[in-house]
Order: C-alpha cells, then sequence, then structure tokens
C-alpha cells in the first residue's frame, strides 16, 4: 500500500487521464487561447469595435490585393475592423455560453436533485414538463420565449437556458436515483444526516463527472444557439459584436466580400470545436471512474 | 499425448503504471477426463489463465507462451478460422454470474441452437430437439416451456444450467468451469456441482474447475493446482492436497479457514498483502509474507516434483505435520 | 435464544419480538399491489458480548431483518426493544439515542464509502451530525478509530479507492462505531472478501467484541463463518424462522430439515460439520410473492406430509432450541438412530 511517491489524488489521476488524448488537448488550447483573446480584448484589439470609418469599407484582408495592413482580417460594410469585432465577439459568445450553462446547471442540477431524491408526484410533475420542453424544436422553441419576452441579448440567453434545461435535469435526476441506492448513502442516513446533508453532502458530489461532460459539450450548444438567434435578429442586436449578429450583417455580401461571413463563421466554428474536443476528452477522463 | 498442454503461459496487461504480470509462467497439463480444480485468491491469475487459452484477453493484455496446445495443435499459432473452430466447439467455457452471462435479448432456445447450428450444422427443427434434450440432461423440468423464455424470467440456477447446457451442446472434449457457483445460493450449488461431476463423467469430459472455495473444489476434482500472484504455487491430488500440503500459502490458506478453526477464537492470517504492479519481489512471490522463509527465498523458487505432484518452493514441506508433531 | 431465560429484559442489547416486514410491489394506477411477506415473525435476543447469525438463502428475508434491527426500515409489525427503549413509539429524541446505539457495517466494501470523500471526513461525518465536538476533537477520534481496526492513523487523508477490499472493510467497521454503538448489525461483511482478508476482518470483529463488549447480529450465508463467530443461530426461510437456538446444539444436531439441507450442501471439507450428511435438495427457492401454503419449505422437504402441505407449522421449543415443524419428533428419532448407527 505504500508506494515510495504518495499515492494520486483524484485531480491527479484525472489530468494524467486528460494529457494522453491529444483532441482534448488540442480542444483545451483552443479554449485558453480564445479565453485570453476574450479576456485581453480591450487593451489588444487595434479599433474599437464600433468605431465605423467610411473610407475604408468592405477592405479585404492584408493578404489580399487592396487590403491594408491596417486591417489585417479586413472591414465590414460600414468600415468597422473585423479583427477588433471578432475579438470583442469572443468576450460576449464566452459571456454567453458560460452564463447560460452557468444558469442551467443550476436550475437543472437542483430540480434533477430534487426530483430524484424525492420521486412520487414532484418527480413526475418535473420529468413531465421536461419531456414537454424536449418534444419542441430547440431553437423554435427559444424563438417562441424570445418573441414573447422581446428580442435582445439577455431575453436570448434566458430562452436558450429554458431549451437546454431537461438535459441537466435528466442527467442529475439519473446520477442521483443511482447513487441513492448505494450503501454508503444507507450508512449515512442510519448515521442520523437528514434530508439536505444527503442530497448535498453525499449524493451530489458522485454525479458530477456526467453534469461536468454535459456542461462543457453545452457550452458549445449555448454558443451556436445564441449565435443562432442573433442570426435571426432575435438575439444581440447591432451594433453588438456578436459573432451570430456579424453574420447577419454579412449575409448581402457573401459574393462580394466573402471575408464579412468567413470569419466569423469560422470564429464560431473553432470556438465550437474547441469545447467539443474537450468535452470529449472529459468524458473519457471523467467515466472510468465513474464505474470504480 | 494431454488433451490439454499449456507451458511457459505468461500474460501482462501494460499500464501507464508498470505492466501487471497476470500469469507468470504457467505449467499445465490435462489429461483426457480428468477434473482439475484451480483454486486462488483474487489476483492470483486462475480466471485469466483460462481466458488466455480461450482468446478471451481483452485489450491491452499481452498472451505469450511457449506452447499452448490442445489435442495436439497449438492455439496460439494456428489462424483465427481454426482457433475459432476449436474454441466453442471442443473448448467451452461458462462463467461466473449466470445473469450476466446469457444475452438478455434472446430467448434460450437461440442461445442454445446458435453454436448448434454453428458448429454441427445442424437445421433449426434438429437443433431444437437436441435443445430439448439438452435442458432434460441438466436437469430443467418442462424443457418445451424454457425454450421459449427470457433469461431475464429464469432464476440464478437455472441460468447456471442453461449456461451448462449451452457448453456441453457440442460435445466439447474440454469444460472450462469460471467459478460456476459462487453467485448461487448453497442448496442451489450443491445441485450444480452434482451436474456438473455427473455431466463429466457421463460425456468422459475434461473439466477444469476454477474456484476461491476450497470446498467446492475438493467435490468434484481429481487434482488441485493452488494459484498465487500468477503463478501454479502446488499442484496435488485433491484429497491429499488438504492432508498435506506442501506449499507455505497452501498451509496458510486451508489454516485462515474459518471451518477449520477447530474452535479457537482467533484464525490464522496471512501478514502482509498479495503483490501488486509495482512492489513485485524479485525471488519467490510468497517469501515476504512466509514463515519459513529463508535468505535463498530472494531467488525465484524452483518447481520440485514430488510423489504426489509439484511444489513452487524452495522449501518444500509439510510444516503442519511439524507443527502438529 | 440465551441459554439463560431468567436474564432481566432490560440487560438485553435488542430483543425483538414478532418482527414482520411486508412491501407492496408493483402498485400501478389500475392495479392493487401484490403483497411481498419478507418477513414473518421474527423473535429474537442478543445480549451484551454475544452474536446472533442469522443464515439463509436468497430471499429469506435476512437482508430485511437486518434492515428493521438497524432501523433503516420499520417494521410492518412486531416489537422491537433497544437498549430498553421501544422503538415504535419513540420521540425524535429518543430516536436520536436509538440510532446512536446500532449501526450497520455492509456487504460491498466497494459501495459503502463514499468515492468522493477522505476517510477523515467519512468518519467524523457521524460525529459532525450528532456531536458538538469540534473538528479537532473530531480528527482525533477518527484516527484513533483507525488505530483500533487496525489501520495507520496517517492514511486519514486518503480515499477509499487507494484501499484494498479488506482495508476498506475496516474503515467501514471503525464508521461503524464511530458512535460507540452497543449493537453492529452485520450484512455478509466478509462475503466479498479472500479467505485470507476474511480471516483478519473475522479476528478484528471477535477482538472489538472482547473489548468494546458489542452485541452482534450477523448476516451470513457461510455456515463456516457463522460457525466459527456465532453464539446463537437462526435459520431462516422464506421469511420464517425454522430453527433457532445455541450454535452447539444447532451445528451438532440439526433437527430441521432445512437445516440440515443447508449444512449438508455447504462445500466443506467435509469433516468440518459432525451433524452433517451429504444432502441435495430438489427443486428451486419458490417465489416469495407465491409462498406455499402450509409449511413454506414443504415444496422440497424429503419429510414432508401431507399435513405439512396444509398447515403451517408454529415455532416450538424442542431438544433445546426452537423448531418450526410437524415432523421434529419423528426426526428427531431418526437422528438418533443415525447416529448411534454411525459412532
Amino acid at each position: 500500500m505504500d508506494a515510495a511517491k504518495p499515492p494520486l489524488t483524484p485531480t491527479r489521476e484525472f489530468w494524467l487521464s486528460l494529457r494522453q488524448n491529444r483532441g482534448a488537448i488540442a480542444g483545451l488550447i483552443t479554449v485558453v487561447c480564445i479565453a485570453l483573446v476574450a479576456l485581453l480584448a480591450p487593451w489588444i484589439a487595434p479599433y474599437s469595435p464600433i468605431l465605423t470609418d467610411n473610407t475604408v469599407f468592405l477592405s479585404p484582408p492584408a493578404w489580399q490585393s487592396g487590403g491594408t495592413s491596417a486591417h489585417w482580417l479586413g472591414t465590414d460594410a460600414i468600415g468597422r475592423d473585423i479583427l477588433s469585432r471578432l475579438m470583442h465577439g469572443a468576450r460576449l459568445s464566452l459571456f454567453i455560453g458560460v452564463a447560460v450553462v452557468a444558469l442551467s446547471v443550476v436550475c437543472g442540477t437542483a430540480l434533477g436533485l430534487l426530483a430524484g431524491y424525492l420521486r412520487g408526484v414532484f418527480d413526475v410533475l418535473v420529468m413531465r414538463c421536461m419531456d414537454v420542453i424536449l418534444t419542441l424544436p430547440s431553437l423554435l422553441l427559444a424563438i417562441v420565449i424570445v418573441a414573447i419576452l422581446g428580442p435582445g441579448l439577455m431575453n436570448a440567453m434566458l430562452a436558450v437556458s429554458i431549451v437546454v434545461l431537461p438535459h441537466y435535469v435528466r442527467i442529475t435526476r439519473a446520477a442521483v436515483i443511482a447513487q441513492g441506492q448505494r450503501d454508503y448513502v444507507t450508512a449515512a442516513r442510519l448515521s442520523g444526516a437528514g434530508h439536505l446533508r444527503l442530497m448535498l453532502v453525499e449524493i451530489l458530489p458522485n454525479c458530477a463527472a456526467p453534469l461536468i461532460v454535459q456542461a462543457s459539450l453545452g457550452l458549445s450548444t449555448a454558443i451556436l444557439d445564441a449565435a443562432a438567434l442573433g442570426f435571426l435578429g432575435l438575439g444581440a442586436q447591432p451594433p453588438s459584436p456578436e459573432w451570430g449578429t456579424m453574420l447577419a450583417d454579412a449575409r448581402e455580401f457573401v459574393l462580394r466580400a466573402w471575408w464579412v461571413v468567413t470569419f466569423p463563421g469560422l470564429a464560431i466554428l473553432m470556438t465550437v470545436l474547441g469545447f467539443n474536443l474537450l468535452g470529449d476528452g472529459l468524458r473519457d477522463a471523467l467515466d472510468p471512474k465513474l464505474k470504480r | 499425448m494431454p488433451l490439454l498442454d499449456i507451458a511457459g503461459l505468461y500474460v501482462d496487461f501494460p499500464s501507464h503504471q508498470g505492466v501487471l504480470h497476470a500469469v507468470d509462467d504457467l505449467r499445465l497439463q490435462l489429461e483426457a477426463g480428468e477434473v482439475l480444480g484451480i483454486v486462488g485468491e483474487s489476483g492470483s491469475g486462475k480466471s485469466v489463465s483460462m481466458m488466455a487459452l480461450m482468446g478471451l484477453i481483452p485489450f491491452p493484455g499481452r498472451v505469450r507462451a511457449q506452447h499452448l496446445s490442445f489435442a495436439g495443435q497449438d492455439i496460439l499459432r494456428v489462424n483465427e478460422t481454426t482457433r475459432r473452430s476449436i474454441v466453442g466447439k471442443d473448448i467451452a467455457m461458462i462463467f461466473q454470474d449466470p445473469m450476466t452471462s446469457l444475452n438478455p435479448c434472446f430467448t434460450v432456445e437461440f442461445q442454445i441452437t446458435e453454436s448448434l447450428r454453428l458448429h454441427k450444422g445442424l437445421t433449426r427443427k434438429q437443433a431444437r430437439l437436441r435443445a430439448c434434450e439438452l435442458l432434460e440432461q441438466v436437469g430443467i423440468a418442462d424443457p418445451i416451456k424454457r425454450l421459449a423464455a427470457y433469461p431475464h424470467q429464469l432464476s440464478g440456477g437455472m441460468s447456471q444450467r442453461v449456461m451448462i447446457a449451452m457448453a456441453i451442446a457440442c460435445q466439447p472434449k474440454l469444460l472450462i468451469a469460471d467459478e460456476p457457483t459462487t453467485a448461487l445460493d448453497v442448496t442451489v450449488q450443491a445441485q450444480i456441482l452434482d451436474l456438473l461431476a455427473t455431466l463429466q463423467k457421463e460425456q468422459d469430459m475434461a473439466m477444469v474447475l476454477i474456484s476461491h472455495n476450497l470446498g467446492v473444489v475438493s467435490e468434484v476434482a481429481q487434482r488441485v493446482a493452488v494459484m498465487y500472484a500468477g503463478q501454479i504455487v502446488e499442484s496435488q491430488n485433491a484429497q491429499k492436497i488438504f492432508d498435506a500440503p506442501e506449499h507455505p500459502y497452501t498451509q496458510a490458506l486451508l489454516q485462515a479457514m474459518p471451518e477449520r478453526s477447530s474452535g479457537q477464537a482467533r484464525l490464522h492470517t496471512i501478514a502482509g498483502m498479495v503483490p501488486g504492479m509495482l512492489d513485485r519481489p524479485p525471488g519467490c512471490l510468497f517469501a515476504p509474507r512466509c514463515s519459513r522463509a529463508q535468505a535463498q527465498c530472494a531467488t525465484p523458487a524452483p518447481v520440485h516434483n514430488t510423489p504426489q505432484g509439484q511444489v513452487r518452493c524452495h522449501l518444500p514441506g509439510s510444516a503442519l505435520e511439524e507443527q502438529m508433531a | 435464544m440465551s441459554a439463560t431465560p431468567a436474564q432481566d429484559k432490560s440487560t438485553a442489547v435488542v430483543q425483538a419480538q414478532g418482527l414482520s416486514q411486508i412491501y407492496r410491489i408493483g402498485q400501478g394506477l389500475l392495479r392493487p399491489a401484490a403483497l411481498l411477506h419478507a418477513a414473518q415473525n421474527l423473535s429474537f435476543r442478543i445480549d451484551a458480548g454475544r452474536t446472533l447469525a442469522v443464515v439463509g438463502e436468497s430471499g429469506c428475508g435476512k437482508s430485511t431483518l437486518a434492515r428493521m434491527v438497524a432501523l433503516a426500515e420499520a417494521p410492518a409489525s412486531g416489537s422491537l426493544l433497544m437498549g430498553g427503549i421501544q422503538v415504535a413509539g419513540a420521540s425524535g429524541a429518543q430516536h436520536s439515542i436509538l440510532r446512536q446505539r446500532v449501526q450497520m457495517v455492509f456487504q460491498n466494501p466497494y459501495a459503502s464509502l463514499n468515492p468522493r470523500q477522505r476517510i477523515g471526513q467519512i468518519l467524523q461525518g457521524p460525529l459532525q451530525i450528532n456531536t458538538t465536538l469540534n473538528p479537532q476533537a473530531q480528527r482525533v477520534q477518527a484516527a484513533q478509530m483507525l488505530e483500533q481496526v487496525g489501520l495507520r492513523p496517517e492514511h486519514i487523508d486518503r480515499y477509499p479507492h487507494m484501499f484494498s477490499g479488506g482495508q476498506r472493510q475496516r474503515i467501514a467497521i471503525a464508521r461503524a462505531l464511530m458512535l460507540s454503538p452497543s449493537l453492529l448489525v452485520a450484512d455478509e461483511p466478509v462475503s466479498a472478501l479472500d479467505v485470507s482478508i476474511q480471516a483478519q476482518i473475522l479476528n478484528l470483529l471477535a477482538d472489538l467484541q472482547a473489548s468494546l463488549g458489542l452485541a452482534y447480529l450477523f448476516i451470513s450465508h457461510d455456515l463456516g463463518v457463522v460457525r466459527h463467530i456465532a453464539h446463537d443461530v437462526l435459520v431462516m426461510y422464506l421469511g420464517h424462522t425454522m430453527e433457532q437456538g445455541d450454535k452447539k446444539t444447532i451445528f451438532e444436531r440439526p433437527l430441521h430439515p432445512y437445516t440440515q439441507a443447508l449444512l449438508g450442501s455447504t462445500p466443506t471439507l467435509r469433516r468440518g460439520f459432525p451433524g452433517a450428511k451429504r444432502m441435495v435438495l430438489q427443486g428451486e427457492l419458490p417465489s416469495p410473492l407465491a409462498p406455499p401454503s402450509g409449511c413454506v419449505f414443504s415444496t422440497r422437504c424429503p419429510h414432508a406430509t401431507l399435513r405439512c402441505h396444509k398447515e403451517r407449522p408454529v415455532l416450538q421449543a424442542f431438544h433445546g432450541r426452537l423448531i418450526a415443524c410437524h415432523e421434529a419428533a419423528t426426526l428427531a428419532e431418526l437422528t438418533v438412530v443415525a447416529d448411534t448407527g454411525t459412532h
């Protein structure tokens, strides 16, 4: 039992498994880069994202003929620098992703925990509501909610949170029901632990793994959904540099000025891909411990 | 020529922390119609060695052997098709948990007739008839009704009988039973052991019975091999091994059994733990825990051939007799 | 059953009378629930420093009994007295006292410790809930308990998955002892362990019983273990008591056909049980949902008569034990003949 080196903590073991997955590391690096860009955007962006300059509208990227090194990725129809807009857009997109996931994780976990622990009528009620949400196509439901509440970034985020809520509720509930049967929960109950302690201290930490995986994959879904809403004009409103909204503005220029459409699209692609790879890697690293 | 001849079998599982030597230089011979019991605690390699024979070692396990021959053919060296025609037809295996060993999606009839149709080329009607006979042979009442049942509708004892029926369907020359009664109740255990003993005599099969329970093995086996940390440490006639064990591990194991405690308040225990991946002793694997260990035990133990069988020990001998004297 | 019936009731650690449990299975909207009589009319008494072993096969209700005695479930009927306090009508304050008097050790060492908590947290949990000790004092007690069960106190900050099965079971025992209970309910505590580790845990349990005066309710299907550790034995089949008495009587001269079958079926090294003849029962265990009429064992009993199939036998004292069998007297004569024949 006493090896020469101290035994590995769960965190260290998890990190060792994650490290072996190349895709996950690539995803992690991508995510970290985008996060850094988002954090430092006000200082490293060459221009203000909303500053317009009529003299250089629709200027191509620097490596094409007609482009200038003043605007590396070119400018859009009213002369705003695309690179700066992308950088500031990263802040928005990450903020949207994190806020949506945080809201749905907190609400979804709470509902799932209560449903799985209490069972009975409450469980049936909650799960049927979640089933109703799941039956409706997610984007359409989000559009309906935004239509009711009015367009805007905050309302779009609320709509996306509601739409992804059932996934977290179901995962948590399934994990709570499975863990609730285990002997260590019975042992805690026999020691006199009350319902709150059983739910929060004993059961919940053991349900974390599938939630973490779903959350990291959910980040990319949230960013995509918010971008979709923005593209439809229901999310972030112009002149906000949200990537989806940028795509909406650039629709008419697809053939004329490809860079106005392509770069926001690429940004969405890279971010979503990064989070997905990271999420897959997390699942592979955390799952074996679930089985243990 | 022995039916089963294993020499120098090694099974390793590499991982990023090191290599796990699940089976370490295993040598085993089994004649046709003989019953061998393999006894060991968890981590002894008893199941892994037989799974290596069947080709069931999962990735990333590595199997290598000097030779692993069955009925004259070296299984490790033949091609995949030939191997599959031997395993499943001439060698059959039954496992510990009947609830998870049967496919829950298919009826009993389908699962039994599957190997019949594959290996013997019977038609559906013929296979169904034979399946009925088999169920009667393993002691299942009302076999026609049971053929249509799904595994979840059967009790533990009945599922194990179905497993045995599947295994003997093609009249194998060798039946490997990996802890066949561990998951069953005591009274059902006795029935299944009786059944195995009867079938073995009727069909003149060789049988390897793997268990951690010395009592179970002593009921059925003619010869018993005791495994520790991947090696066979002792191999002897079944009756003699309990009266006069030669290896200190066998002696310690017998002394630790509560039914042999003869009324003392405390049981004998074996100090220390089974070597893991990182602390495998360079010499005799049992030396760190052995009460008889001497300086020479730091080198690998040689295999002695005694009149009764074999012992892997520097200092074999009945310490039990010494204590009683 | 204690050997001294004249003993004062208040000195018994636990006294059960007519404990029964009924489960409702499969209640649908339109369908009434099926009733599962998991345990029927169980009565026993355990004194300090003694072990009552409950043996039986699956579906016999021994786990249900364990849960009732450990206060995890309320029995459907019957009385349970723990240290003189009636469990059924206990107030909230009495209930927390009762809870500290009895603790449980489970079968699977890999599932009975919270994998996300360190050993220190696991052991201190019961103290946090039930006492007002500060964290340092709790930690000191936890470390002391680790030592008492044979582990190193430095391991208090490790996680369960770093320990072997036997060590985890020691930790589970340590956790059960944190509140200084007088009764330990052990539900197959050594069934999942290897023989050599089993011996260590059985020794530990014996030592703790001697030093702390603990009473044990020991559930097991392994008669070898039971013979070593028990003082009294209760044999169950399909929720009913078949035979009950002290160990020597039951093992040396089992009278109930089911007890004889259990002893006769156990694949021991033959010389283990003097009262056992090799015996293989026919048939399968009936479903607890549809128990046989009359004596529940009548469908598999080699000595069953017409009366056995119709009339349920009552548990009665006979030859120094309690036995529920119509044919007890006949069988007693048979075994005397057999014994005198072979010896």
